[in-house]
């Protein structure tokens, strides 16, 4: 007897639906097992993870705040791999627009400016990540450069630019030679929503870019096209549909969104520029795209989910001292399962019977 | 029985109407580390100044710690979680996370923070730190009288006065034994990237260092100066065993008396904000054995050693020449004074590398 895998006929959109369903259930098994190797009680600890940080005020706006800028940047991100135009470097693109969005505010410090400060900021740092975004897709289009390689070398570029500013020319003054802007000015601040909590304006902005790509995506033409040249290039082709264009295009939207979540995040939560101002959003939002099946709606969930674990993890820190190693393996465990179950839409499981007589016996 | 069902009742109340006590009545202590408390150097000795007041208050207290949290937006969001789970004295042991500190200070006044290495202070808030350009004008004298090309190299993490007095310091020792002598300085710009560190030492060594002391956590520089055949310092841990043969002495921080004397201070009600700041007096510190070197040299340590903490060394003391030149102004009199050197961002003369931003 042995079990295959069979490539189905069409892909099923049931498994398509549930799988995530799936791996989230083995997930859980599996760290109820691995909690009870640890000498933990498995149920405590499934609680401090996934209820315990749904059950006070405080617990949800930080899984707001944790979940902005990853949903944000991976809804364009989505829109670039549903047209099978692979940006990598949305990290970069965080930074740069980080970079560009702080620099009104260091500009600005201190000199009494307005109310324009923080609009100018995200415009700007907007732009900056649309117009770095714009140089790998403009060097896949222009000399077929892989677009893979080169944008994911340019996050290393905005990663030592800026460390260069806040080191150098940006340096604050009073900062005792730490690496960091001085903290921004109000104006130059992203509002918070709630007296004593640290939700922002800026998952609102999330919200408002999660509903713009699901209208995008479902009733536009522009919509139509970016996923008619993902999925069927040659049926675009006899379309009319321009894929170069569509290259630029989305990759200018998703540099935009990352160069957005940069500043929000710059402006918002940290109030200064410094180095490490992100622990690999950019990167995280691409397992958020896939965990999101590249559906804004399904962005926003796993997002939120990615979230869940983050601020679970550290309660069970606190709660059950359960080592911060843990929360990682448990991460890797949910994205492994994700992509095991996701070949399922695709395949399915066989069982072979060498045995001819056993075969029969059985059907 | 109905006895201590009406003495629990009666405490839920008291917890309920002071929201301090907890159920078994501990006092919780957290703790938030940079790295892992594996990193054997930094993080591991906060751990084992925790592992010490545990053993010496562990019927009294309950600590909780967090590692790994990064000096981004993500500290002041850990922080609050040890107030929300009820702990009333934290400890966050580092420099970055002054900031993140400060803000969850002012937002909870009836929990006291203690934030290690950092100048900024509330009424909740304490600072602490050491005075470790001691033991590197210690290692200075070491390293002078060990070096046979007159070349040290330095691994610097970021370039704050921590980290500046502590070059300046062990230039100044240095220069009493051999006026020629060079100090080459590398910035790793990280406190914990054993790679990095690695390479920097390995820069160091090809430069024509032969003595390698590092401002950064982990044992990979004191390993590199191993396999070269090179000596060098240990740092926050006892390395010697990454280097049997090379180790020369190292820092210990030694964080337990400290942390005890704060928690009892806590315990009995009389924590007040303050600004520690001690040094081998007051065994905030200790040096590792003095190890692979002469007993000329060692006996030179040792001296040295008593003196400073004695009083009667002073690693800053004056005149003082800049790197510019210039005689550096005196504010303490016989010495430059706490503030010349809890500020410092100055280079004395000889040293060959230009101070970052400068």
């Amino acid at each position: 007897m042995q079990l295959v895998l069979e490539k189905r006929a069409e892909r099923s959109n049931t498994i398509a639906l549930v799988s995530p369903l799936i791996a989230i259930g083995l997930t859980i098994v599996t760290m109820v097992i691995l909690f009870a190797i640890l000498g933990k009680n498995p149920l405590l600890a499934l609680h401090a993870y996934f209820i315990a940080p749904l059950t006070d005020s405080y617990s949800l706006q930080e899984i707001a705040v944790k979940a902005t800028p990853l949903v944000m940047i991976a809804i364009g991100l989505s829109l670039c791999y549903l047209a099978k135009a692979w940006n990598i470097g949305a990290e970069g693109q965080f930074l740069v627009g980080a970079v560009a969005g702080s620099w009104i505010a260091v500009k600005t410090q201190g000199t009494d400016a307005g109310a324009w400060v923080l609009p100018a900021m995200f415009v700007l740092a907007a732009a900056a990540g649309a117009l770095y975004a714009l140089i790998p897709a403009i060097c896949k289009v222009k000399f077929g450069a892989s677009e893979i390689l080169t944008s994911l070398m340019l996050v290393y570029v905005a990663d030592l630019f800026l460390d260069y500013l806040v080191r150098g020319p940006w340096r604050d003054p009073h900062g005792f030679n730490f690496p960091t802007t001085a903290e921004f000015d109000p104006v130059a601040t992203v509002p918070l929503l709630i007296e004593g909590g640290r939700l922002h304006l800026g998952s609102i902005i999330a919200l408002i870019v999660v509903a713009a790509a699901a209208i995008l995506l479902g009733r536009t033409i522009k919509g139509f096209e970016i996923r008619v040249v993902g999925a069927a290039p040659r049926a675009a082709r006899f379309g009319g549909f321009n894929a170069n264009q569509l290259i630029i295009l989305t990759f200018a939207v998703s540099g935009a969104l990352a160069g957005l979540a940069g500043i929000i995040e710059v402006a918002g939560p940290v109030g200064h520029l410094q180095p490490g101002i992100s622990p690999g959003y950019g990167f995280t939002a691409i397992i958020v795209a896939f965990l999101g099946r590249l559906n804004p709606l399904g962005i926003l969930i796993a997002g939120l989910f990615l979230a869940l674990t983050f601020i679970g993890g550290e309660q069970a820190q606190i709660a059950m001292k359960i080592p911060l190693d843990v929360t990682k393996v448990f991460q890797g465990i949910l994205l492994f399962y994700v992509l095991a179950c996701d070949s399922l839409i695709l395949y399915r499981f066989k069982l072979v019977f060498p045995n001819r007589q056993v075969a029969r016996g059985a059907g | 029985m109905r006895k201590s069902l009406l003495a629990l009742a009666a405490g839920l109340l008291l917890a309920g109407s002071v929201g301090a006590a907890s159920a078994a009545d501990k006092l919780k202590v957290g703790f938030i580390y940079l790295g892992p408390v594996g990193d054997l150097g930094w993080t591991y000795q906060h751990e084992q100044g925790r592992l010490a007041l545990v053993k010496e208050l562990g019927d009294k207290i309950e600590t909780t710690t967090l590692e790994n949290v990064p000096e981004g937006p993500d500290a002041e969001r850990s922080i609050e979680q040890l107030v929300r789970a009820g702990n009333k004295l934290i400890f966050t042991t580092s420099f970055g996370y002054m900031d993140p500190t400060l803000k969850v200070a002012k937002k909870y006044p009836n929990v006291h923070f203690e934030h290690a290495t950092g100048y900024k202070r509330n009424p909740n808030m304490s600072t602490y730190s050491s005075k470790w350009y001691q033991g590197r004008y210690i290692q200075g004298l070491i390293a002078a009288k060990m070096s046979k090309s007159g070349v040290l190299g330095y691994i610097g993490s970021f370039p704050i006065p921590e980290v500046v007095s502590g070059i300046n310091a062990t230039m100044l020792a240095a220069q009493t034994i051999n006026p020629n002598i060079k100090v080459k300085v590398i910035w790793a710009n990280t406190w914990f990237d054993p790679g990095k560190e690695a390479d920097a030492a390995k820069a160091l060594i090809d430069q024509g260092a032969d003595v390698i002391m590092q401002h950064t956590d982990s044992p990979a520089p004191m390993q590199i100066a191993s396999e070269r055949g090179k000596l060098a310092f240990g740092q926050d841990s006892e390395m010697i065993k990454f280097g049997p043969k090379t180790q020369l002495t190292s820092i210990l921080d030694t964080w337990g008396p400290y942390y005890i004397e704060r928690v009892k201070a806590e315990l009995a009600g009389t924590w007040k904000s303050e600004d520690t700041w001690g040094g081998l007096d007051s065994h905030m510190f200790a040096m590792a054995p003095y190890t692979n070197m002469p007993d000329d040299v060692k006996k030179m340590a040792e001296d040295a050693q008593a003196a400073i903490t004695a009083g009667k060394l002073h690693p800053f003391k004056c005149p003082i020449v800049g790197q510019d030149g210039k005689p550096v102004e005196c504010k303490g009199g016989a010495n430059l004074d706490d503030g010349q050197i809890l500020g410092m961002n100055f280079y004395v003369k000889g040293i060959d590398d230009k101070l970052p931003g400068k």
